[in-house]
């Protein structure tokens, strides 16, 4: 505990890189996942191939994907904007696959009235579609977020600045207070965030309230 | 860096002095496989009865489903370093961490391939005068078979790699190169280290998919 009082800063510090490094993969990978699925669904055998696909790209371990990007992208491997390239691609892999149930847990008879009643088609994307999948999208942000969230640290050991620099310096240092303090505070920080998507997802959607949604 | 580190990542790989002896591949392919299956094997000992458990009475389903999503928020080099300033060098800090992270998976795995059978069909068994015992092996599991081998496959893909992270903290597997690489500022090795470790994971991975393809009642498929 006295470790944590004394280094307040660095903490501090290296939450903020944690989130820097996390949060623009948890929001790029929900924005482009919607034109993805949408395009994924309109044709089974593209479906197929992008879950099967999403799925072995998630089967890679986050080290090794960092250590490979950076000749390919031209960045460092202790880049910061490395990580973040590689935490969106596995975002896009949970995610996709998860707007594309969203999308199709969407009624098509629900559609086909919404166009009857002179929906064009943004609009009734925009104010059927997309709310409608509203809850299996929020689902899937959810799990995105918590694991993004808690992959940012295996770049520590690379020696980019996140939480999982207190693993790497409590552990080479032996000190189990900062190793400690690094578990907890990422574990509190991907929780955290799950319960504001939670309490977002109440306000954008009010009728599931006191609903919870199971994805298939 | 000089040439192109991928090409003399191949070099690195293509060199048979890195094929033989106790640090060559096969070596520590072998660790590898081996950290995963002990892993996974504890962790199935301990989840798997309890998901079942879990899935045919319904009871305690409020703990599971937050158990297995809590620990997703766990991270793994967390976890690894923790034990390992906690019970020292050797295999038992890395195994203690694969099975907490292994869990999660195959708990969910096997609560939701029990849960997975129509009660419809349940009920049937059940008035065809079979025990609970009998339902749960005759006709739930194998219903959901699928399901609890996904979980098997989440909780490998797991285990692949954070026991590449256990040779962080002084164990083998291919985790290894990564590391020796990283020390000696050697990024051929490192690249090289980590294609051999995608490779696995992806071969596991394949394997455990066609698993679950294979185990799917016939007639009974569901997406």
């Amino acid at each position: 505990m006295s470790w944590v009082l004394a280094n307040l800063d660095v903490i501090a510090g290296y939450t903020g890189s944690h989130l820097l490094q996390a949060l623009p993969p948890i929001l790029l990978a929900f924005v482009l996942s919607l034109p993805l699925a949408k395009l994924a669904n309109s044709r089974g055998w593209l479906r197929t191939s992008v879950t099967t696909s999403s799925g072995l790209l998630y089967a890679i371990p986050s080290l090794p994907l960092f250590v490979l990007l950076p000749g390919l992208l031209g960045t460092g491997v202790r880049s910061p904007l490395n990580i973040s390239i590689a935490l969106s691609l596995y975002a896009l892999a949970l995610m996709v696959p998860a707007a594309s149930d969203g999308f199709r847990s969407v009624s098509r008879d629900v559609l086909g009235s919404a166009t009857a009643q002179g929906y064009a088609p943004t609009a009734r994307f925009l104010k059927v579609e997309l709310p409608l999948a509203g809850p299996v999208l929020l689902a899937g942000v959810r799990v995105v977020a918590v694991s993004t969230i808690s992959l940012v640290t295996v770049g520590g050991v690379l020696g980019v600045p996140s939480l999982g620099m207190l693993f790497v310096d409590g552990f080479r240092r032996g000190i189990l207070a900062e190793i400690t303090a690094g578990v907890v505070l990422t574990a509190v920080l991907a929780l955290v965030t799950d319960g504001l998507l939670v309490l977002l997802g109440r306000a954008l959607m009010p009728w599931t309230r006191g609903r919870t949604v199971k994805r298939s | 860096m000089n040439g192109n580190p991928y090409l003399e990542a191949f070099d690195w790989l293509a060199d048979p002095v890195h094929w033989s002896g106790p640090s060559g591949i096969p070596m520590r392919a072998l660790e590898h496989l081996g950290y995963t299956a002990l892993g996974v094997f504890v962790a199935a000992l301990i989840a798997v009865p309890i998901g079942l458990l879990v899935g045919h009475t319904g009871v305690g389903k409020g703990v599971a489903v937050a158990a297995a999503g809590a620990a997703r928020a766990l991270p793994t080099l967390g976890l690894v370093t923790l034990f390992a300033l906690m019970l020292g060098i050797g295999l038992s800090a890395p195994l203690l961490s694969f099975v907490v992270l292994a869990i999660p998976s195959l708990l969910a795995g096997a609560y939701s391939a029990v849960e997975s059978a129509d009660p419809a069909t349940v009920d049937a068994a059940r008035a065809q005068g079979m025990t609970e015992w009998q339902i749960l092996s005759r006709v739930e599991v194998p219903l959901g078979m699928p399901l609890l081998v996904g979980g098997f496959r989440g909780a490998t893909v797991q285990v692949v790699a954070t026991a590449m992270l256990a040779a962080y903290v002084g164990n083998g597997g291919l985790g290894r190169y990564i590391f020796l690489g990283l020390g000696s500022q050697d990024y051929p090795q490192m690249i090289a280290g980590s294609v051999l470790v995608i490779v696995l994971a992806l071969v596991l991975d394949l394997v455990l998919l066609l698993t679950q393809r294979l185990t799917a009642p016939r007639g009974a498929r569901t997406a």
